[in-house]
């Protein structure tokens, strides 16, 4: 099988989707990049390069380059979804959803529910988020919190190319508003992704190391910093089950508690602040729902509560590392009573 | 005279519609049977009327929270909606939407806003759809002087210069944003030139005259149908209603308010005209004004009738699917 990197299975989705159905369009900021300038055009592909290609592609008609204007990109594509596009929205930085979190929470999210079935919005929002690559304060944060409470909204973070390409074109063909998250860490990274179109189903977690000791459920790109940790573990040893949600709205609450029923001791790791965050979500869940399996107090593993710093010395210790999740593995299989 | 002998009477009777549903609407509020808030269109039906009687089923328009005109002259069912702001099963929004939130999507009115400033960026998209799918669609934004200064109304209004889609941007100057002049909060003090300066044209119209109304809109839209980008109306008018029913008004004028509403009513007005330049006689006009009574007089006994939503419903059409 192909190895492709999360850039070009996110890539290839979008072309797949495109080339398949022909209102699906590409509007965003520096989507091919060049308008008006006397240089080339697709000079960017997206400021990540995600969508490079597409323009030369599709055109000018269906890959929209526009001005730096969050609101309007958002509320012009929940308008065009309304009235018979599919469009792929890029909100270049997730940081930037305060400029345009109306237009999301307000609008799209609700046209469904508020005009009583009658209307829809099938739009994607594609985001990057997350720290480590020194973007400071404005340029790192993954806040699918936010989005993830919004009743209408569906929320996707794709932890590697495969699933990154699956889930995007199950994103496409959906019929509600469905935000994309991005973990900017993971553009390089590669595994093998077929070169056929395939989809996967939202609210579907995916096991991927199957222990019986912990139960580690990651999101984004904490996932792969939860299987190494998994994995070094096992040579001592501790059996750790690694779930990856994929999706944390819809969330498949059901392999959570499953896997809670068999190891009894549940870390959570995300990378987000601490305060009403998935880790907590999930944390509430599970306290409610599986109780009764619990054999040590469920930990979570976050971000701490302040901005994202610069210093690369102090990003570093704001932000998860593997070392605190194996410290919280270890804390959890030690606790006694 | 912009409108012919059949137009005029259209126009006319589209008018007393939305008059009589708002002076209805808020009888019912005053007696209880209607929750929450409510924004009446009542002085500047010449407008939405104006306007959509240039628009077909295939045209899109997005409102303000002040919408059951717009939804009205964009052809919505008087009944559904009477029911949807009672909160009654069989409601246009299947009682989920409410006043507010009215829409008559089916006929291109694809919702009342509540967030003011809300509808402009989606119409840039109802226009984008248009223009991508080469539909020949058109879509307007109807919005408010308060509208008029949010930075989504600026932005939707830059973007479709740029990207050169069949948009309206129909200003609705009533005077007043809540309870602050216009005078006030629109610092330039005039909406078209603003809209202008973002790079297209915009017009200015007395938005109590439906003939001259009518007339704008029509330049307006066969702007948009020719392929020439985006336009801007501002339409001077006054509300006869508060802010929201039950507003005192107290920052109006003395004797403002009865005073604007002799000189600016669109229906005397509308009549006036209509008889002087021989497309209706009194009698038509009156025929007009009972059957619209009668007719928003069942819309309103059938909608207190209705029962309310089952609960059942609560969880319904939040998502696509199965959640």
């Amino acid at each position: 099988m192909p190895i492709k990197t999360y850039r070009q299975a996110i890539n290839e989705a979008m072309a797949q989707e495109m080339r398949r159905d022909s209102s699906v369009i590409v509007i965003g900021e520096d989507v091919a990049g060049g308008a008006g300038c006397d240089g080339e055009r697709d000079a960017y592909g997206g400021v990540m390069g995600v969508t490079k290609g597409l323009f030369p592609e599709f055109g000018e008609s269906r890959v929209i380059d526009t001005p730096i204007t969050e609101s309007a990109i958002m509320g012009a594509a929940a308008g065009a979804a309304q009235t018979g596009l599919r469009p792929i929205a890029e909100l270049m930085f997730m940081d930037f959803l305060g400029v345009c979190f109306d237009q999301i929470y307000n609008q799209a999210a609700k046209f469904r529910y508020m005009f009583g079935g009658k209307a829809q919005c099938p739009m994607v929002v594609r985001t990057m988020a997350g720290a480590g690559l020194r973007g400071g304060a404005q340029h790192s944060q993954n806040l699918t919190q936010m989005v993830t409470m919004v009743p209408g909204l569906k929320v996707v973070c794709p932890t590697n190319a495969y699933d990154a390409k699956g889930l995007l074109i199950t994103a496409i063909r959906d019929n509600d508003c469905v935000i994309f998250v991005e973990d900017k860490f993971l553009y390089e990274t590669s595994c093998d992704v077929p070169d056929e179109m395939y989809a996967i189903s939202f609210g579907e977690a995916n096991f991927l190391r199957e222990g019986t000791d912990v139960t580690i459920v990651g999101i984004s790109n904490t996932v792969n910093k939860a299987l190494a940790v998994a994995d070094r573990l096992a040579a001592e040893g501790i059996s750790c089950d690694v779930i990856d949600p994929r999706t944390t709205s819809p969330l498949d609450e059901e392999s959570i508690i499953e896997s809670v029923e068999v190891t009894g001791r549940l870390v959570i790791v995300d990378e987000m602040t601490p305060r009403c965050g998935i880790a907590a979500d999930i944390s509430s869940i599970i306290a409610e729902k599986a109780f009764g399996a619990l054999r040590a107090p469920i930990t979570k593993v976050t971000a701490a509560h302040s901005p994202i710093p610069f210093a690369p010395a102090l990003e570093d210790a704001w932000m998860p590392q593997e070392s605190d999740i194996e410290a919280a593995v270890r804390a959890v299989l030690g606790y006694v009573r | 005279m912009s409108l012919d002998k059949k137009q005029f009477l259209q126009a006319y009777r589209t008018m007393r519609t939305i008059r009589d549903f708002e002076y209805r609407v808020s009888d019912e509020f005053g007696k209880g049977n209607i929750p929450g808030f409510l924004h009446l269109y009542a002085g500047q039906e010449a407008i939405a009327t104006g306007m959509c009687m240039n628009l077909s089923d295939d045209d899109y328009i997005v409102s303000t929270h002040r919408g059951h005109g717009h939804c009205i002259a964009k052809g919505g069912d008087v009944g559904d909606m009477m029911k949807e702001i009672m909160a009654k099963q069989g409601g246009s929004c299947a009682g989920k939407g409410g006043s507010m939130h009215i829409a008559a999507v089916e006929k291109g009115m694809l919702g009342a806003n509540a967030i003011v400033g809300g509808g402009p960026p989606l119409i840039v998209g109802a226009a984008l759809s248009a223009k991508t799918l080469g539909t020949g669609s058109v879509g307007v934004s109807f919005t408010g002087d308060g509208g008029s200064n949010q930075g989504t109304t600026f932005e939707a209004m830059n973007l479709a210069v740029v990207l050169q889609v069949p948009a309206i941007f129909l200003f609705e100057n009533n005077g007043y944003g809540e309870g602050t002049a216009a005078g006030y909060a629109v610092g330039s003090k005039d909406i078209a030139s603003r809209a202008a300066a973002f790079g297209m044209p915009a017009l200015k119209v007395d938005g109590a005259d439906i003939f001259e109304t009518y007339k704008t809109c029509k330049k307006a839209v066969d702007h948009c149908r020719s392929g020439k980008g985006p336009i801007a109306i501002e339409a001077s008018i006054t509300r006869f209603r508060g802010h929201f029913e039950g507003d005192a008004q107290q920052y109006r004028g003395k004797g403002e308010v009865k005073r604007l509403m002799k000189e600016l009513d669109c229906l005397k007005i509308a009549s006036d005209l209509g008889i002087k330049q021989k497309l209706a006689t009194k009698a038509e006009l009156k025929a007009i004004d009972a059957e619209v009574a009668v007719y928003i007089d069942e819309a309103a006994t059938t909608a207190l009738a209705a029962s309310s939503p089952d609960v059942s419903e609560l969880l319904t059409d939040v998502y696509s699917s199965a959640y």
